[in-house]
């Protein structure tokens, strides 16, 4: 290791590589480098990950892998399997079930080695660098992989702040138990009701989530409750992603079922009658009220510290994704402080973790991340249980302006809607659930 | 003998300096091949439904790319992502790919 030393360029910073391979073994001994080398020449050391979603699993999937099983991961996630978002819009509009969604997170450990322990993580100890459980115990780390997700803040829609008014006016933004119930609450409407979805202003997870689940709802009453409306109330100026492609869906194969109204900032809602109340705009009473409730990242971000962004995202360095405020943790998913041009998507919380896994695994080594890092980004919606339309980016490093920008030129969304791509969408929610989980 | 064994030791290290002077990462072709992972599968092997990249020969998929790239091949997608790589970028992908297990 003294020779990398003797290099006479290194674009990151020598100092910062000094510091964070000491700080990554843990003990004055550290300092020689090469403590974190185990006999064979492998890479060792304790990592903590955070959060079992798409960022967090794969994270600790790609630790192990890349480090040929030399450091040992922790995933610390409360949900007994894995249940994913993208693809969930699907069980309101009844063309899939909760099971097509649920992945185990057995093969983590089974061929992969990765110790998951069923438990909420509540605290962060940075200074004695440990994770406390909700269940009791602390967890020691060299480095902690936050993927913590998002929560809601309550906050900013008064009446909706109780449990027993969240089982009522549902978001249904966490696959779940809360996309079965919104799912029952459709298929309880009388025909000729109102679906009435509050779309907060961005940022929020999964930008075209919101218009995909229109899409599902209208094809799902366009077949059972036909004098049925889905009226979609917009906190944004326009829609979000995939503008145009989701409005001709909208005019066409959903005509006379979905309207669409932008601008629409709700303020909070009154539970018994159902209704949305706005900034500027008139109230709107539903049949199934359905609130997308503005987002930050999870309570565990505040805890240790790494919320730096509004008060509500993690600022990290796009290098190693390790959080620009607090040293030896790395923050992945919806919880960051996005780059430009980037989604908070699952297919690019996936992405962020192999950056910060080759950064972690290079780190624990006692050498440089990789210095040029690229994401991108593949984002199907479901149109009607077939048909699907796609947006794509490619992020690359900017070395001027220090993060990951988006390649001019390259990128954009599908021509129209197609059953090919729909045969493609599929094909993505196995392999990225593969490559996140198996 | 002796001062034989101190010059390959200098020489190492000056080759071991130079490699970090250069500030490319040795595990550069494997991190980018991984940005395909999510579509054609960990390591280049799908689950189906989209195309195994693992074991495909190193031409062969540099040439699928840049026709691509030149919009010479159709694609849904391929023709947006391709665009976002460096060609150097695309060949590391291709090679890397290329040496690994194809799906059985």
């Amino acid at each position: 290791m003294s020779r990398l030393r003797s290099g006479p360029t290194m674009t990151w910073g020598r100092r910062d590589f000094l510091k964070s391979a000491a700080a990554g073994c843990g003990s004055a001994a550290a300092l020689a480098l090469s403590a974190c080398a185990t006999p064979s020449g492998g890479t060792s050391g304790k990592v903590v990950v955070v959060g079992g979603g798409y960022g967090g699993a794969t994270a600790a999937k790609y630790i192990r892998m890349w480090s040929n099983g030399g450091i040992d991961v922790t995933l610390v996630e409360p949900a007994p399997e894995f249940i994913s978002c993208p693809m969930s819009n699907l069980v309101l509009g009844g063309s899939k079930d909760m099971a097509f969604l649920t992945v185990s997170y057995d093969n983590l450990t089974r061929r992969h080695g990765v110790k998951v322990i069923r438990d909420m993580a509540i605290a962060v100890d940075t200074d004695k660098r440990t994770v406390k459980l909700s269940g009791g115990g602390d967890l020691s780390y060299d480095r902690l992989i936050l993927s913590p997700g998002i929560e809601f803040m309550w906050d900013k829609v008064p009446a909706l702040n109780n449990a027993d008014a969240q089982s009522k006016v549902l978001h249904a933004w966490k696959a779940g138990a809360q996309t079965l119930a919104l799912r029952r609450q459709l298929e309880a409407m009388p025909d000729g009701g109102v679906y009435v979805l509050s779309i907060p202003v961005a940022p929020y997870r999964c930008p075209p989530g919101p218009y995909e689940r229109a899409c599902q709802v209208a094809w799902y009453f366009k077949r059972a409750k036909p004098r049925s409306k889905v009226l979609v109330l917009d906190g944004n100026g326009d829609v979000t992603s995939k503008g145009p492609l989701f409005k001709k869906a909208w005019a066409d194969e959903f005509k006379g079922i979905v309207e669409y109204r932008a601008n629409h900032v709700l303020t909070d809602v009154d539970v018994a009658s159902r209704t949305a109340k706005f900034e500027v705009n008139d109230d709107v009473k539903a049949d199934v009220l359905n609130v997308l409730p503005p987002q930050r990242a999870s309570a565990i971000a505040r805890s240790a510290g790494v919320v730096t962004a509004n008060d509500r995202w993690c600022d990290v360095d796009f290098q190693t994704f390790e959080s620009v405020k607090v040293r030896n943790i790395h923050v992945l998913g919806d919880a960051i402080q996005v780059a430009m041009g980037m989604p908070k998507s699952g297919h690019m919380a996936n992405q962020h973790a192999k950056v910060c896994a080759a950064a972690v695994v290079a780190l624990l080594a006692g050498q440089p991340p990789n210095p040029t890092p690229v994401l991108n980004n593949t984002c199907y919606s479901m149109i009607t249980d077939k048909d699907s339309v796609h947006v794509c980016s490619v992020h690359q490093w900017d070395k001027d302006k220090k993060t990951v920008v988006p390649v001019a030129g390259a990128g954009g969304v599908s021509t129209a809607m197609s059953e090919l791509e729909g045969s493609y969408a599929f094909a993505w929610a196995r392999n990225i659930w593969a490559d996140t989980l198996a | 003998m002796r001062m034989l064994h101190i010059g390959l030791a200098v020489l190492t290290m000056l080759a071991v300096a130079t490699a970090a002077a250069q500030t490319t990462d040795p595990n550069l072709a494997r991190n980018l091949a991984a940005t395909c992972a999510n579509c054609h599968g960990t390591q280049g092997v799908s689950q189906g439904g989209i195309e195994s990249l693992a074991g495909m020969a190193k031409a062969t998929m540099i040439s699928k790319l840049q026709e691509f790239k030149t919009g010479a091949r159709p694609a849904s997608i391929m023709h947006q992502l391709s665009k976002g790589y460096t060609d150097e970028q695309l060949a590391l992908i291709a090679g890397w790919f290329s040496e690994q297990k194809a799906p059985k």
